[in-house]
This record gives structure tokens, sequence and C-alpha cells, in this order.
């Protein structure tokens, strides 16, 4: 068993509209940083998980996320991963 | 009428739920506590509002996985009645008994207000008691409200039926203007394919008497009644 340190990033698929993320555009182009475009708020998980080797890591978080972490009605996630 | 109202740690309108459907209603009604097993005899399962968990992670999404929820899956297999409101809703769409989820209201406000909906099906055992494209006033209190679906879902969602209310102003009319928070299609509650469950973000227990300026949640509790047969 080896121990990693995992990250799942979990984002709003790009056809879900996010509401956050348009507040936040404005007001980046209020402050006058009107080079922001398409900002796009999402989350990660820090985690560390026990596995057998990196492809078993990347199997069970993917199952992880796809049945907790993320809805994938409205959300697209993704995993990385380095040894411990 | 037996009713159950589940109550999750975080759940705020139970009490609500329980007083509309006990005092004002007549039926026998049970709280049962999410971390049961088993589920009294009974007709309808209420999902009642609230912030089940904290609403942490998303709205529902730990909620779904409670134990007691099997028993309520089991309980819809049978064709029998369940009702999720506002979280109860969200927790029926977490837990894939009713499709879509549930985005930020689009104003990332939380909303609490009365709204106008209209009954969008009548032919079901939730809203027999209303008349065609009846027009009700029922109180709002969400920050997450913002239903959303993919197209063919909507697509079904429309031609089958399955949209329970949709939010109007008040001569009935679907504008954008009485949309209170993004939601697609002004959708205010569906329900599910044999339609036996149903989520919706207003509070019906809290437009049940009078005093609270609104009777217009009745005819859920009504219908059911009728439906079970007492």
């Amino acid at each position: 068993m080896t121990q990693f340190k995992a990250r799942v990033y979990v984002q709003l698929k790009p056809s879900v509209l996010d509401p956050q993320g348009k507040a936040i555009e404005h007001a980046l182009s209020a402050l006058g940083f009107s080079a922001a475009k398409n900002v796009r708020v999402g989350k990660y998980f820090d985690l560390e998980v026990n596995a057998d080797s990196k492809e078993a890591a990347e199997k069970r978080l993917g199952e992880m996320a796809h049945t907790l972490l993320a809805n994938p009605v409205i959300e697209n996630f993704s995993v990385s991963l380095d040894m411990n | 009428m037996n009713a159950v109202v589940v109550v999750f740690p975080g759940s705020n309108c139970d009490a609500d739920c329980f007083h509309a459907l006990s005092e004002v209603m007549g039926s026998r009604v049970k709280f049962v506590w999410h971390k049961e097993r088993d589920l009294p005899k009974t007709d309808v399962v209420v999902l009642p509002g609230g912030f089940s968990y904290g609403d942490y992670l998303r709205t529902g999404a730990i909620a779904r996985f409670s134990p007691i929820m099997s028993e309520v899956r089991r309980h819809a297999e049978k064709d029998r009645p369940v009702v999720g409101i506002c979280n109860g809703f969200q927790i029926l769409l977490e837990a894939g008994l009713l499709p879509g989820a549930m985005l930020r209201n689009r104003s990332l406000k939380f909303s609490c207000k009365f709204v106008h909906i209209q009954v969008a099906n009548n032919q079901t055992m939730f809203t027999k008691a209303y008349r065609k494209h009846q027009i009700l006033k029922m109180p709002i209190a969400h920050g997450e409200g913002n239903y959303f679906c993919d197209h063919d879902t909507l697509k079904e969602l429309r031609e089958k039926g399955r949209i329970a209310f949709r939010y109007v102003t008040e001569n009935g009319e679907a504008t954008d203007r009485a949309n209170p928070n993004g939601s697609m299609d002004n959708i205010a509650g569906i329900f599910n394919e044999r339609k036996n469950i149903l989520g919706m973000m207003p509070h019906p227990e809290r437009a049940s008497e009078g005093v609270l300026s609104s009777t217009d949640g009745q005819g859920i509790w009504e219908s059911l009644a009728e439906c079970v047969g007492v």
C-alpha cells in the first residue's frame, strides 16, 4: 500500500451558467481588471488515499468524485495525484 | 391519512409540515429520524425543508445517503407518494429520484417571499384538488432553487406532464420577471415518471392556514388524502 496525496477538482460544466462567476467577473471589471473574461468558480478537495498503485488510487478517486464529491448532472471533475 | 415527516440534522420545516398535516388536515403524523432504517406504516412520506447537513458540499448531497433514504426509495417504488419541499426537493434530486439539479439563484441571494405559481398538471395524486391552471400564492425561502436539467430531460418533463408548478405573475404569465431564481422554464416543481414523487421549492406547509395569509397549499394535502382514502 502506498499513500497518495490527491486533489480532486470540481467545476460546473461549460454548458451550465455560473452566476457566481458572472458576479465576480463584473466585480473585477468594476475594479479596472477588464482583461478578466469568462470567470468560472470551482472547488477542490485535498485528501490522502491508500492504494496499491497510482491507477488503483485514480480509479477509487474517480468513484468518490462520481458518487459524492461532484454532481454529474451539472459538474465535471478531474484528479491529480502525488506520492506522499 | 398517515404521514411521516423525515427529520434530518438541519431540517427546519419539519415542525411546520407536522403541524399542517396533523392540526390543519387531521392526519396521523409521525416524525422519523434520518438514521432510522424502518419506516412506520404510512401513506405519505414528506421530506421537509431546511439545511440538512448545513448544505455542506451541495444542498441535499449528504442527506441523500442517510439510512432512511433507502426506505423512502422503497416506499416510492411501491407507487406510494413522496413529497420533497425545498431542501426535500434538493435531496430528491441528489438521490436521483427526480431528474436535474439545483444551482445557486441567479441573483446569488437567498430569496424569502411570497410568489405565485401555476398548477401545470392537475391530474396527479398531489394536485387533483386544484383547478386546471389554478394560480396559487405560496412562500419560497431558498438560495439554491435555480432548477437545471439537460434539454432532453426538459423536453420529456414538458411532454409527459411532469412539470407540477411554474412561477408566474399574479395573472398567470410565466415571464422572466415572475421567475424568482432563474429556473429553466420557470419550473417550481416536478414529478417523477410515475408521478408519485413530487419535488417543489415553494412551501405549501406555510400556506395551509388563513392566519398565514394563504391557504393555497392545502390542495396538496387534500389531493393526497383523497387519493389514499382519508
